[in-house]
């Protein structure tokens, strides 16, 4: 198709000379063309995170020369992010993921706008931040975000082009309600906290929302472009170790809550309290008695007679471990517990309290009576007690 | 019927960490009970105390949802593949999902 488009950037849309050498690979092939290149500049695209799925969303939306894109993100780089989250580097440890990303992105293509929304996504400002944007990116990591996402898309109409991961296993879809089901009717309702993977089974394969971001960012640019077959009414199933893909059929409930014949969620809700976090903070304080790292350094050190347990997992015990200490992963304690003796003085740690505290409350109840919580777990011990302990 | 149930990564760990396990059964009821009878653990991950599939699992039987076909007691064949999903919710466990 000719176009007659001149090389000066003049109205909305149009192309400088600069980009349309830049795009000229989007130009080339009819899918895109000019008039494709030019919606994707007047495009305005909102990612949700800027963690490991928004990096690629992002690095890729903005080389494809997406106009404006949306940034929400309130987090700091840290160390551990720099495994999956390519659009920051290890100079940027300690500044705002917002920061970090909007330097590597005027890097990678000055053309874009980037608006940063460096606060928590909250039913009060979700819907004035979505509003201006035609696609909703969502590379969140929590089920409270999920919800709300997908509240406000559908409220607004917005389409939402949604990727989730846990460890090697990815999930790509698009929720867009005017066209298809939202993500409520794939699932009514969160898992309760009680049953979300622990720590020790967390952990993500770094290269995985790598592919699953780039698979947004598909999804979100064939949206644009209002080209190809979106994944809107499916879900692929991505299987990295096998590396198998799977594709799933969804569909429309005409019973969901919110986009069903007679929706029952008209506003946005507390999505805290809909995914029950409220309730597990307070059950997550477990009064056990507790040893600070110092403490049992101390008892170490006069040679106290007490028995050191270690719930953690046997990998992490791989990674650093307090010396002395007996490795019981949380899973297996009640199995193993005629391997303790109730007259002992026992101390249990893990990475950081949590899963020790749960260990201690169940012996307690064992009838296990001289026994201590060590206080932030490996952390603790390396903040105070052995520097060189390396954390993760 | 021969069938094969396919377990998602979460929960593998309940489930010998298997990502397949190949089952006998007349309907999709009979091999969610013949792999939960197998695997106990795996019941509260799928059913809540009153014996109904929690809201966020789904089950699939090949590429469609139970719930639009005869629910668990939907019919299968010879080589029918179920997928457990669940929902996932992203790259890490949130702090306070984290315990």
């Amino acid at each position: 198709m000719a176009t007659t488009t001149t090389a000066t950037a003049t109205g909305p849309g149009q192309l400088s000379k600069e980009e349309i050498l830049r795009y000229s690979r989007h130009l080339i092939m009819p899918e895109v063309g000019m008039d494709g290149q030019q919606k994707l500049k007047q495009a305005k695209v909102l990612t949700i995170g800027a963690g490991g799925l928004g990096s690629p969303l992002a690095l890729y939306l903005a080389a494809a020369g997406v106009g404006r894109l949306g940034m929400v993100d309130f987090d700091v780089v840290d160390f551990t992010n720099l495994q999956r989250q390519i659009i920051h580097g290890t100079d940027d440890v300690g500044r705002l993921k917002l920061d970090s990303a909007k330097d590597t992105i005027r890097d990678i293509n000055p053309n874009v706008e980037v608006v940063g929304y460096g606060e928590r996504l909250t039913s009060a400002n979700a819907l004035e931040i979505f509003k201006d944007y035609d696609v909703i990116a969502d590379g969140t990591d929590n089920f409270p975000t999920r919800y709300l996402v997908n509240d406000a898309c559908v409220l607004l109409g917005k389409p939402n082009a949604y990727g989730s991961i846990f460890r090697f296993e990815g999930q790509i879809s698009v929720f867009d309600a005017s066209r298809g089901p939202c993500y409520r009717c794939l699932y009514p309702e969160p898992p309760p906290p009680g049953l979300v993977p622990s720590c020790a089974e967390g952990g993500v394969l770094g290269v995985l929302p790598g592919i699953v971001g780039c698979f947004q960012a598909l999804e979100t640019i064939k949206l644009i472009l209002g080209n190809g077959s979106p994944l809107i009414g499916r879900l692929l199933l991505f299987d990295a170790l096998q590396m198998k893909f799977r594709e799933l059929k969804l569909r429309k409930n005409p019973e969901c809550p919110i986009c069903g014949t007679n929706p029952t969620i008209k506003e946005l809700i507390d999505y805290e309290e809909f995914c029950g976090i409220r309730g597990e903070e307070a059950v997550s304080q477990i009064a056990v008695p507790e040893l600070t790292a110092t403490e049992v350094k101390k008892m170490m050190d006069e040679k106290k007679p007490f028995v050191l347990i270690d719930v953690r997992e046997p990998h992490e015990y791989q990674i650093c471990k307090i010396p002395g200490s007996k490795l019981i992963p949380l899973g297996e304690v009640a199995r193993r517990m005629h391997e303790l003796n109730s007259a002992d003085e026992i101390v249990v740690h893990c990475r950081s309290g949590q899963r020790s505290a749960e260990a201690v409350e169940f012996l307690m109840k064992a009838g296990f009576g001289k026994i201590h919580n060590l206080k932030g777990g490996v952390l603790a011990w390396s903040d105070e007690v052995d520097p060189t302990m390396p954390k993760y | 019927m021969a069938v094969k149930v396919v377990i998602p990564t979460p929960l593998r760990q309940f489930a010998g960490k298997q990502d397949s396990i190949e089952i006998s059964a007349g309907t999709v009821a009979e091999a969610l009970s013949g792999l939960t009878n197998q695997y106990s653990e795996l019941r509260r991950h799928l059913f809540t105390d009153e014996g109904k599939l929690r809201s966020f699992v789904n089950v699939y039987l090949n590429d469609e949802d139970i719930r639009y076909l005869e629910n668990d007691q939907t019919p299968l064949k010879d080589n029918d593949v179920i997928s457990i999903v669940p929902s996932i919710a992203g790259g890490r466990p949130a702090p306070s999902f984290c315990r």
